[in-house]
């Protein structure tokens, strides 16, 4: 237990996807205007990062060991296929919860984050519960910088910021400051 | 509807004026996740390159052939071809770089970037032209991760390409080799663009921005 417990903190926050890896930044800069759509951004990619995570080892497991050299080109397609399997379930299940996700449920194929977090999980050789642990830390770790990124656009707003730094300059250097403190964190895992 | 570029447009718009990483805002991840040295980001912009090249080269090949429902899943395929045959020569002929970059390889198979050129351009043009285009947003590409990895080195390694600079007494400025390094990094190359990009614009039209600034503040 100890064991999974540490793989979920340190995807979560030792090495924070977005501030530690730089993955995820379209979403990061491009949703990160309100906590509102940044929680709903990131409840979206910890269920797909779940399922591909579950399919993954699947193929890790029981296909790649056969033919390594499908191994990007059939995460890819699995992730691809995930992500429209889940449009169209919630679709059918729950229409509004659909329509509260919009076009971001799609956009989650090319989010750089599933793909790294299939592919690490796969070159570390984790197994189905330490996999499952990685996926929900990776997720908590996109989610917890979305929203925190996202209160603090919210308060610039209100906030005089130079002119040549409006846009994506102001909301970089912030990253840069959320990234330092968050190397904070580094010293957890060496204990 | 506007008016078709030529074909010398195609090829140096994708260099500066779109450039990919810095104006358009495609490809960050790996911009920011390797261009710690020169040499890195170097190897990161040729691998990119290599993929953008042979893909735009096929997709504006079959253009006509592929069907329209399922095109983004068969550029998707097209790409992590590739991808696969980049990722297996850097392993088998530079083993250090390969692993200095590691799974950020694979992760050009989601660079924006690329899937974007196919999608926006060789899609719907002739395959020279098509060519042309992914040369010029490629080259951009390899503009911005240098300029990326060229700051960041001289910053936090004080040496560019493994040469030593300052001399003996210089304490390297490590956080620029760290994530933070690079999140400040574009953020200061963006607040110069943006500088000067103001600048032009004072010196074109005087009087007109600071009136135009007047009306922002008062919104």
């Amino acid at each position: 237990m100890g064991d999974l417990f540490w793989i979920f903190i340190s995807a979560m926050v030792v090495n924070n996807f977005t501030l530690f890896y730089f993955l995820g930044l379209c979403p990061f800069m491009g949703v990160s205007g309100r906590v509102y759509t940044a929680l709903r951004m990131g409840a979206a990619n910890i269920f797909v990062l779940t399922v591909a995570s579950i399919c993954a080892w699947f193929l890790n497991a029981f296909v790649l060991p056969y033919a390594p050299y499908l191994k990007l080109i059939s995460f890819i397609l699995v992730i691809a296929s995930a992500v429209q399997i889940t449009e169209m379930t919630i679709k059918k299940l729950s229409p509004a919860l659909f329509r509260a996700l919009g076009i971001y449920l799609p956009l989650i194929t090319t989010n750089c984050a599933i793909l790294f977090m299939a592919w690490t999980q796969a070159n570390r050789g984790y197994n189905f519960f330490q996999g499952l642990a990685f996926a929900w830390g990776a997720g908590a770790g996109l989610t917890l910088a979305l929203v925190l990124m996202a209160s603090i656009r919210e308060n610039l707003l209100f906030s005089k910021v130079p002119e040549i730094a409006k846009g994506n300059a102001i909301v970089f250097i912030i990253a840069g400051i959320l990234s330092l403190a968050f190397m904070g964190f580094a010293g957890l895992l060496s204990t | 509807m506007p008016r078709k570029a030529t074909s010398g447009q195609v090829f140096t718009r994708g260099m500066w004026r779109e450039n990919p990483v810095l104006i358009q805002m495609l490809g960050l991840c790996p911009a920011l996740a390797v261009t710690n040295t020169v040499v890195n980001g170097l190897a990161m912009g040729l691998a990119t390159f290599f993929v953008l090249f042979c893909s735009s080269l096929l997709v504006s090949t079959f253009r006509k052939l592929i069907p329209q429902e399922v095109r983004i899943s068969t550029y998707i395929l097209i790409i992590a071809t590739f991808v696969t045959i980049a990722d297996m020569t850097l392993e088998a002929m530079v083993p250090e770089i390969h692993k200095a970059l590691g799974a950020f390889i694979a992760l050009i198979v989601v660079n924006c970037m690329i899937l974007g050129r196919q999608e926006a351009f060789a899609s719907k043009n002739t395959v020279g032209r098509s060519l042309l285009d992914a040369v010029g947003t490629g080259i951009g590409f390899i503009i911005a991760l240098l300029l990326m990895g060229a700051i960041r080195e001289v910053l936090g390694y004080g040496t560019f390409v493994g040469i030593p600079i300052y001399g003996a007494n210089y304490e390297p400025w490590i956080i620029f080799i760290l994530p933070p390094g690079g999140f400040f990094t574009i953020g200061f190359i963006l607040l110069a663009l943006n500088w000067w990009e103001r600048r032009k614009l004072e010196r074109a039209r005087p009087g007109e921005v600071p009136g135009r600034i007047a009306v922002e503040r008062a919104a």
